[in-house]
């Protein structure tokens, strides 16, 4: 399988304190890959710093081969064209119907006439199993259905990669089961590549085809592989411990 | 069979007409240029009555996205509408998987269709009634509520409020708002002074400006101004502090937590504004003097004929009826403040609009409350 996104030598800080340092790994075209880790091992920095909200001091991401970060404004358009992304609480516009929020890239971005983006939003929602709730807005739906809205709205321009920051937190594990079945379908049947930050072990051993494992002391990875495999084959104290679910004695 | 004559699909498809039935023969892309422009040039041949039998044939297409299935499905439904047999030919097995995964699809309109006639009927204004009924049920409450507040402060002025709130209140409020009140004044009272003392100038009265500018500034300019000052200062600040607060859930934790928002967070910022119009009033009206004093020095007269002339002119009462109708605005501005962030509804658009509702409906609020308070000044005397 090629490679889609490569982060080579990523070494990040906020407000002056390291995050991470000489993160290296690579995701292959099509599949689910997931970042995990405790609270506060920059994770979601990570993220961020893959989709181009935060600049690293050192290293590179590329995406296609191009890099997420070239300062040519055209260039960068082009590459967050190929890329969707559902944040943690959904950030759907809270003024827009649920079809207007799913509409709006396309909107912007294609020169689709009213019908068709009015059908291919309706679509997409289907995709998600939202195609009833067209005209709700986000206040009148619950914390799964926002979500699944929101990887709708990520998928309005047909991206290649998806990134979904925690996808399950704060869900049930029937609506969480339910959004996990929707990331594997969509993986399969249209050929996107998830990225997605998630410390749900439940969640990961579904969905993941490979996982790197962060790691809060050292601020870099310490683990890759298949999560399965981490839990009965890792020899590491740390991964152990975070695949069985076992906190350190007090 | 014969070609068809539409520039768009002859550019981007092979299509022919053979007797009634028309075949598409797509390209290797339908992307979203391609599907854009073919989207807004098909619907003509669906429309034709001699036509009755549409073959799509997908043989070259090699890429096909999101918006192409879209175009896809649409042919088919349009296909259905208007009664014609439809066929798609040798499309991709994944691209007929995606295809498939619309077959039910079910497209709803819209619930409410935005009329440009107001809705006048039986229904809606008995809601409008309603929501008028409920808003003042509101506003009562919540007066009732700052009230009982205050009857607690009272009772216990030391314990029962939260001081250092209502210091970090006035600072914001009161002190950071100094410049802005002195600039205000002191250009208020030199462009007063300076529109009256040209015609006046022409009757030798200009050194009457002292007077009519000072006694203004006292009785209604300087606490009026300062109430819009503290309107769009202050007041906007308070709707949107709180009305985030209600949106995040945090006036809920509070109540939760058995704190009273009325009291935990309306009433230091009522006390601190009460305590800081008056202050920013005196400010507003000795720069308003400051400027009004600049324009007669200019016109020759001393400082001293200014200082006489004021004191002349403006009474004891004169300055306490200001401040006391400073007081009684600023505990307006921000009970409008405070009740319109606890009115906010779901959203940030929520916020912006509790924002907007704070400034306006405290402006109102300030202009028919010194109406009032002339007609009353006017009875008593004073």
């Amino acid at each position: 399988m090629e490679s889609i996104i490569q982060v080579n030598n990523l070494y990040v800080t906020l407000g002056g304190q390291q995050i991470l340092n000489n993160v290296t790994f690579e995701v292959k075209k099509g599949e689910i890959f997931v970042i995990l880790g405790g609270s506060g091992c920059g994770k979601s920095t990570l993220m961020k710093t893959m989709i181009g909200l935060l600049q690293p001091i050192s290293g590179n991401i590329l995406i296609e081969g191009q890099d997420i970060h070239d300062p040519n404004e055209d260039l960068h358009n082009k590459i967050l064209r190929k890329f969707g992304v559902m944040y943690q609480q959904g950030a759907l516009f809270g003024s827009l119907n649920l079809l207007e929020n799913v509409a709006l890239p396309l909107r912007e971005f294609t020169s689709l006439n009213q019908d068709a983006i009015e059908l291919i939003s309706t679509m997409k929602l289907k995709l998600v199993g939202l195609e009833n709730f067209t005209y709700h807005m986000p206040s009148e739906i619950s914390g799964g259905m926002k979500k699944r809205a929101a990887i709708a709205r990520a998928m309005a321009l047909d991206p290649d990669i998806l990134f979904l920051d925690e996808p399950s937190a704060g869900l049930d594990p029937i609506t969480s089961e339910e959004l996990d079945n929707l990331i594997i379908s969509l993986s399969k049947n249209l050929g996107i590549t998830f990225i997605v930050v998630s410390h749900e072990l439940p969640s990961i051993y579904t969905i993941a085809d490979r996982v790197i494992m962060l790691d809060k002391r050292i601020k870099t990875i310490i683990a890759t592989g298949n999560p399965q495999d981490l839990k009965i084959n890792s020899t590491d104290k740390w991964v152990k411990q975070f695949f069985n679910r076992k906190g350190s004695n007090i | 069979m014969k070609k068809i004559s539409n520039e768009v699909f002859d550019r981007l498809t092979d299509s022919t007409i053979s007797g009634d039935t028309l075949i598409i023969k797509l390209h290797k892309y339908l992307n979203d240029v391609t599907t854009a422009e073919l989207w807004n040039s098909y619907s003509e041949f669906f429309r034709k009555n001699e036509i009755t039998t549409i073959i799509i044939e997908a043989k070259n297409v090699e890429f096909c996205n999101g918006l192409g299935i879209a175009l896809l499905y649409n042919f088919k439904r349009n296909a259905n509408i208007f009664n014609k047999v439809f066929e798609i030919k040798n499309l991709r097995k994944e691209y007929l998987a995606l295809l498939s995964n619309f077959e039910n699809l079910t497209i709803h309109t819209p619930q409410e269709v935005i009329s440009s006639k107001p809705d006048i009927s039986v229904e809606n204004i008995g809601k409008i009634v309603e929501d008028k009924i409920n808003h003042l049920e509101k506003t009562i409450e919540f007066i009732g509520e700052v009230s009982s507040g205050f009857i607690n402060f009272f009772q216990n002025p030391i314990k029962n409020i939260r001081w250092s709130e209502v210091f970090h209140i006035m600072e914001k409020s009161g002190v950071d708002a100094i410049f802005l009140s002195a600039l205000i004044g002191f250009l208020f009272g030199l462009i007063m002074s300076f529109q009256s003392a040209i015609p006046m100038q022409r009757f030798g009265a200009e050194v009457f400006v002292a007077n009519l500018v000072s006694l203004s500034l006292f009785r209604e300019l300087g606490p009026l101004m300062t109430a819009i000052i503290l309107a769009g200062r202050t007041g906007s600040s308070f709707a949107a502090e709180i009305g985030t607060m209600k949106v995040n859930e945090e006036l809920d934790a509070l109540t939760t937590m058995g704190l009273n928002p009325i009291s935990y967070l309306v009433l230091p910022r009522l006390l601190a504004i009460m305590i800081v119009s008056p202050l920013l009033t005196i400010i507003l009206n000795f720069f308003g003097l400051i400027g009004s004093c600049t324009v007669l020095l200019s016109f020759g007269y001393p400082v001293v004929t200014f200082i006489n002339q004021a004191t002349r002119s403006v009474t004891l009462f004169d300055l306490g009826g200001g401040l006391f109708k400073s007081i009684i605005f600023g505990l307006l501005i921000a009970g409008i403040g405070c009740i319109s962030g606890i009115q906010t509804k779901e959203g940030a658009q929520a916020v912006g609009e509790s924002t907007t509702k704070a400034v306006v409906n405290g402006i109102i609020i300030i202009s028919i409350t010194d109406g009032i308070f002339s007609v009353v000044f006017y009875i008593l005397g004073i």
